[in-house]
């Protein structure tokens, strides 16, 4: 372990001495960048594929490179609530809100985190569920606390069982040393919107390079057009949806009059 | 020539159908998931016939169903409002045609049902600005439910018993029950044969308008009984008129609820209704061949044992300490 770290500091002096050039490149693609919600949608399986470019100014004999892609979704307010025993009955005491965090958050990479960089640059790079940035309101504050905190780890566990948050460390696979994929499993519960996908790319444990890509899911037709007439209508829309339950009554009583 | 193909295009529909009943799936568009049609259709019937029989809205019922489901808790409260309307608007129907809806006290009790209702409102977001809205909500239904449950189901078994003894229960009891009946502003409510003041009338209006919109209930279970026993309304025309206040509430929650948080989902909503219905007219069906008091019995039944399930989580220690809702969708950050 030691020596890993000495060489990894080796390699991160010799990094930072070199002249910074972009040496390597990154090309990705996204399957679908528009995912079309639809009666039968029941969620969906993007994949994300692409190659790191080398060019001159890449270190000669730099063949094993490390990928992680982030995928984050539609931002939004949660809370996290806990219960306690009060009077011999369970309820709700303390809670924390969670602002601005992504509703869906994916981190894939091709091995474990730790074996592609060290915590100090997981924790910079904001790699993996522990180092995402998931800011929390403390009191008048506003800020992420340390992956072990109570709240936080409840949160992102909760996430995991709804297949919101994952982290998978063997999902990428690279088809060459350069070219490589991943899917981005979709549940259909993920929210309606923008998600941001961000690939970095190290190599012997730093940084290289990083870029991003987006997709987005939206609801087209009849699903588009329900969910605006809510939103924007509502008194028609509730009117509407009052006179169908009282035709659907009516229709009822007519189709099953026995007399 | 066409009679051949007529029959094989049929099939050939009919297969179809079958391979797509496989997985009927459909999206929700306000509820942004996808359920299983043909489970959402069987829920809604359960508790259409559940509440076709007992003349309830069924709410109680229906909404932790939908939660089970995965459907959040404010969708699923929202839809619910208009699923009702549509069964009680069904029951109602039936129970017009057997004319065994009581107008007059119909109306009075929905009197007192739109102020107990504008009180409810006002005490929910009073409640909710001093926190542990859900604590409250949760004891008493707990309370509610299983006191009331259990009074009807003990009623019931009771009257049951003395049926079987031998006497015969009375239809209602004779003489003077205390002091309701000396209320002044009486009225006459003829199809329910009663000589009655609209004093407390208005008050079990007002106070079923007034825990249902605390609640998010309908409240059909409580008003049922109050007026079996407070009001001494004969259970023919109990049902049928406690149907009609459920679905006047209920039409003004689903506009409400559309209004105000745009939460109800209209495809989720549909199917429900449907199944409801379809339930709902089985359920009156069955409730007119079941005796009085078996009725009450069961309803009792009912209600007990989804008290005590409402007891048992406030009780037992949760599988998971810790929950996460959503609070608002953020903008694009």
């Amino acid at each position: 372990m030691r020596l890993a770290a000495a060489i990894a500091a080796c390699v991160l002096g010799a990094a930072l001495a070199a002249p910074p050039a972009r040496a390597d490149r990154l090309i990705v693609s996204v399957s679908n960048h528009r995912v079309t919600v639809t009666p039968n949608y029941s969620g969906e399986e993007l994949v994300l594929f692409g190659s790191v470019e080398k060019d001159g100014n890449t270190p000669p004999g730099r063949n094993a490179y490390d990928l992680v892609v982030t995928v984050s979704g539609p931002r939004m307010d949660l809370v996290t609530r806990r219960k306690e025993r009060k009077f011999g009955i369970w309820i709700n005491t303390d809670s924390r809100q969670f602002l601005k965090v992504p509703s869906y958050l994916a981190v894939f990479s091709n091995r474990p985190l730790e074996q592609i960089a060290s915590p100090e640059v997981q924790r910079r790079q904001q790699v993996g569920l522990n180092n995402v940035l998931l800011t929390q309101r403390v009191g008048p504050d506003y800020a992420d606390v340390v992956p072990e905190d109570a709240f936080r780890s409840a949160f992102v566990r909760l996430r995991k069982q709804h297949g919101l948050y994952r982290q998978e460390t063997s999902a990428v696979t690279f088809l060459t040393p350069t070219l490589f994929r991943t899917g981005i499993p979709l549940p259909a519960e993920v929210p309606i919107g923008t998600y941001n996908v961000d690939i970095k790319l190290f190599a012997d444990g730093v940084l290289v390079t990083r870029t991003e890509t987006a997709f987005e899911i939206v609801k087209v037709g009849f699903e588009q057009f329900v969910a605006n007439a809510a939103r924007n209508n509502g008194f028609v829309y509730g009117l509407v949806t009052a006179m169908m339950a009282l035709m659907t009554g009516w229709m009822a009583s007519i189709v099953f009059r026995k007399d | 020539m066409l009679e051949p193909t007529l029959p094989r295009a049929a099939l050939r529909l009919a297969r179809g159908a079958l391979t797509k009943a496989n997985r009927v799936q459909l999206y929700l568009p306000i509820a942004d998931l996808p359920v299983n049609v043909l489970l959402i259709l069987a829920m809604g019937a359960a508790v259409g016939f559940v509440s076709g029989m007992f003349g309830i809205g069924g709410g109680f019922l229906m909404t932790p169903l939908l939660i089970f489901v995965g459907i959040s808790p404010a969708v699923a409260v929202a839809s619910v409002a208009s699923h009702i309307a549509a069964s009680s608007f069904s029951g109602a129907i039936s129970y017009w045609r057997r004319r065994a809806i009581d107008p007059s006290l119909a109306l009075v009790l929905l009197t007192g049902g739109t102020i107990g209702t504008a009180l409810g409102v006002w005490t929910f977001t009073l409640l909710r600005s001093l926190g542990q809205l859900d604590l409250l909500i949760a004891l008493s239904y707990v309370i509610l439910l299983t006191t009331v449950g259990g009074l009807m189901f003990w009623e019931g078994l009771r009257a049951m018993l003395r049926a079987r003894g031998g006497n015969p229960v009375p239809v209602r009891r004779s003489g003077g029950h205390g002091w309701i009946h000396g209320l002044p502003l009486k009225m006459r409510f003829k199809r329910s044969k009663i000589y009655l003041s609209v004093i407390p009338v208005i008050v079990i209006g007002l106070i079923i308008g007034f825990i249902g919109a605390v609640m998010g209930i309908g409240g059909g279970f409580i008003l049922v009984p109050l007026m079996i026993y407070v009001l001494r309304v004969p259970t023919s025309t109990v049902i049928g008129t406690s149907m009609v206040l459920t679905l006047v509430t209920m039409v003004f929650a689903t506009m409400l609820h559309a209004v105000t948080n745009h939460l109800v989902d209209a495809v989720l909503a549909l199917i429900l209704m449907v199944g409801g219905v379809t339930g709902a007219q089985f359920g009156a069906r069955a409730g007119q061949k079941i005796r009085g008091e078996h009725l009450r019995l069961l309803l009792g039944l009912l209600v007990l044992a989804v008290g005590i399930r409402f007891a048992v989580e406030l009780v037992i220690k949760p599988a998971d300490l810790f929950t996460v809702r959503e609070t608002s969708t953020g903008g694009p950050a």
